[in-house]
């Protein structure tokens, strides 16, 4: 099952990636994190296909891809 | 399991300075993945300019020179001539190339040096505050057009990729942009064959990318990215305006 | 039996500038028409590239300063020249090369100002030259010939001393040392002892350390550091490199100070008042940065009377009162630039007769 993951640490909440799923499996979450953000989260593992679209939308590479 | 979607090696794993949604980060990435696919890092210089890409050399792990506000295809051409070896490469924003650097860029083209221009165009001067950028929009309001570009007062944006296309000593001109993922892979493309112009010794080599600034466009990173697609590509079509060597 | 390389050659100014920097491995020249320098490139866009450099003329004196740059951060050696309205114009680079700490060479042929001036002899830019002429506080060094000879020889030190103190060097020369014509022995590049630059930028292979060649300093303390620095670097060059002539002035009772052509007039001069039995010396500075202070102070122990000459209404004056002691009186003669602004030696033999005083 291909995965993301998102890297907390360079994640600003901007969104981006949000749009760029055509499966809409990142959303930004409801509960800001430490810096105020609301992150992108992965929100439906079971879905994804590994396209790595969302990763080429984040302009903070947060996103890394994992497939078989 | 691999991991099919990596940071590349060219860019530091640090945060940047760029504001949440500004394209920069986008780019930058690009520019670095051109630089790993075509093996160059290590003989790669970068000329860093003045704006928010001044810290050009925090996020690329390559030598970098810092240019005057302008004089970055300049301060290329120096380098390039001195060491025609290296591959040299310069990331300017729209107030450093199109309004104090207009010059140093137009003659860098028309003498066709061999380096790769990587032209930021968010319409607006980012680092200083929203300035009205060479590139604002006609009725885009700014710190400094407050009533909205006038054409009348102050000229029509330009079009940086069309008007370098002209000049014989330019072999690439393109524009692309990064507001959605189709975009992103063409931009992609784009800004590799840039590189490859140079590393083929095929003459001077520029790409022009729209981006969102949404700190200074007084806009939500999403809203600031539908503004790329929704006005500024209608004003600044993507496409490639010049490709000699059909790279 | 002659050596054919150091044959003397009869040569303008300007062309033993560009022929020096050739012999001193300058590879990379970029420059803009102007008169009274356009000889510089003229000269070099026919030799540098015979030599394997590289000649531009840029589109404007600052593209120009920012190639010189560009190409001095990657290790070699470059060099641009101009005039007033032209160095002006290249202040900002230039402050920019003093806070990347790079060397490069950069010819001030001297013309009148301000603005468009005219093209005769001036020496009124020795503030622009010293006193770092761009923003943020910087010096850099500053060479004046009295010769060809000297244009030729002072040019090829002012490659040594960039490398070595890691900064620009300027060779500020008024018109007519740079127009005018005199034999001239073509001497090879010195060996000097030049430190390796390890600061370069030149692409980085796995392993080795990022090198950034930049001026912005954000870092808390950072650019606090880096004044005091270059403070202490401008002090060892004040230390190590200050040049100067002296010539009678073991038993002067009168000094005068000059560089360039006033003070080529003025030995004439000095010899027509020595033949009158007036006691008479010529201090001639031949780095204007690093101003030969000491040399002054300890003219100044035993002659008390000073009479500064320049092309201008007072600049280096500044520099000569600074430097002596308290009770030297210290006069001067101006000729600011205007059509037929050189003195005549009996002009100056003149000045001197008036502020001589016989000793008691």
């Amino acid at each position: 099952m291909p995965y993301i993951k998102i890297d907390e640490a360079r994640c600003k909440g901007c969104g981006l990636c949000t749009t760029a799923c055509p499966k809409e499996l990142v959303i930004l979450s409801d509960t800001p994190n430490s810096l105020g953000l609301n992150m992108a989260v992965f929100s439906d593992p079971e879905k994804c296909t590994g396209c790595s679209l969302c990763a080429e939308m984040c302009p903070d590479v947060a996103i890394c891809v994992f497939k078989e | 399991m691999k991991q099919v979607f990596t940071r590349p090696e060219s860019l530091k794993d640090v945060q940047t300075h760029f504001c949440p949604g500004c394209h920069h980060g986008s780019i930058h990435r690009l520019v670095a993945n051109a630089m790993d696919d075509l093996g160059i890092r290590s003989e790669t210089i970068g000329v860093a300019s003045v704006g928010c890409s001044v810290f050009l050399y925090g996020y690329f792990d390559i030598d970098v020179i810092e240019a005057p506000h302008g004089r970055a295809p300049a301060v290329a051409t120096g380098a390039k001539r001195a060491r025609p070896d290296r591959m040299v490469f310069t990331y300017q924003g729209d107030g450093d190339l199109a309004a104090i650097g207009m010059s140093e860029i137009i003659h860098a083209a028309n003498r066709g040096e061999d380096i790769t221009v990587i032209f930021v165009n968010n319409t607006t001067y980012g680092m200083t505050g929203g300035q009205m950028a060479p590139t604002t929009m006609p009725g885009q309001r700014t710190s400094t057009s407050p009533y909205g570009r006038d054409i009348n007062n102050d000229g029509a944006p330009f079009k940086m990729a069309e008007l370098l296309a002209q000049l014989e000593g330019v072999a690439f001109s393109a524009r692309v942009a990064v507001n959605n993922p189709r975009n992103v892979l063409q931009a992609k493309k784009m800004i590799h064959a840039a590189f490859r112009y140079q590393v083929e010794k095929k003459g001077f080599s520029f790409v022009e990318a729209l981006a969102a600034c949404p700190t200074n466009w007084g806009m939500q990173s999403l809203e600031a990215n539908k503004r790329v697609g929704d006005e500024m590509v209608p004003y600044f079509p993507l496409g490639v305006y010049r490709n000699t060597a059909n790279l | 039996m002659s050596d054919k390389k150091t044959e003397k050659v009869f040569l303008k100014g300007n062309e033993a500038v560009a022929m020096a920097a050739i012999e001193a491995g300058c590879r990379c020249y970029f420059g803009y028409p102007i008169t009274p320098q356009s000889d510089i490139p003229e000269y070099l866009s026919r030799e540098l590239p015979k030599a394997g450099g590289v000649f531009i003329q840029a589109e404007s004196e600052i593209a120009s300063i920012n190639m010189v740059l560009g190409a001095s951060a990657t290790g070699v050696r470059a060099m641009t020249s101009s005039s007033g309205p032209g160095i002006s114009l290249k202040q900002e680079g230039i402050s920019y090369m003093a806070g990347s700490e790079l060397p490069g060479v950069i010819v001030d042929i001297m013309r009148s100002g301000p603005g468009l001036g005219g093209i005769d002899a001036s020496q009124a830019d020795y503030f622009q030259a010293t006193r770092g002429g761009g923003h943020g506080g910087y010096r850099i060094i500053v060479l004046a010939p009295a010769s060809v000879q000297e244009m030729y020889d002072l040019t090829m030190l002012a490659f040594d001393l960039a490398d070595i103190y890691r900064m620009p060097a300027m060779v500020l020369a008024d018109s007519v040392i740079g127009q005018m014509k005199e034999s001239v022995t073509p001497n090879p590049r010195p060996k000097t002892e030049l430190p390796l630059k390890s600061w370069v930028v030149r692409g980085r292979a796995s392993g080795e350390p990022q090198n950034v060649v930049k001026s912005l300093y954000l870092g808390d303390g950072e650019m606090e550091a880096f004044h005091w620095k270059m403070h202490a670097r401008y002090q060892q060059l004040a230390d190590r490199e200050c040049r100067w002539e002296e010539f009678q002035t073991e038993d002067a009772e009168l000094i005068v100070t000059a560089f360039g052509s006033p003070a080529r007039i003025a030995k004439t001069a000095i010899a027509m008042a020595r033949e009158t039995g007036m006691k008479v010396g010529l201090l001639r500075p031949i780095t204007l940065f690093p101003f030969p202070k000491v040399a002054c102070a300890t003219l100044s122990e035993r002659c008390k009377r000073f009479l500064d000459i320049e092309l201008s209404t007072g600049q280096m004056i500044d520099d000569v009162r600074l430097s002596v002691a308290r009770d030297a009186e210290v006069a001067f003669y101006g000729r600011p630039p205007g059509a037929g602004s050189l003195p005549t030696p009996e002009e100056l033999f003149e000045q001197i007769r008036q502020n001589y005083q016989a000793p008691a």
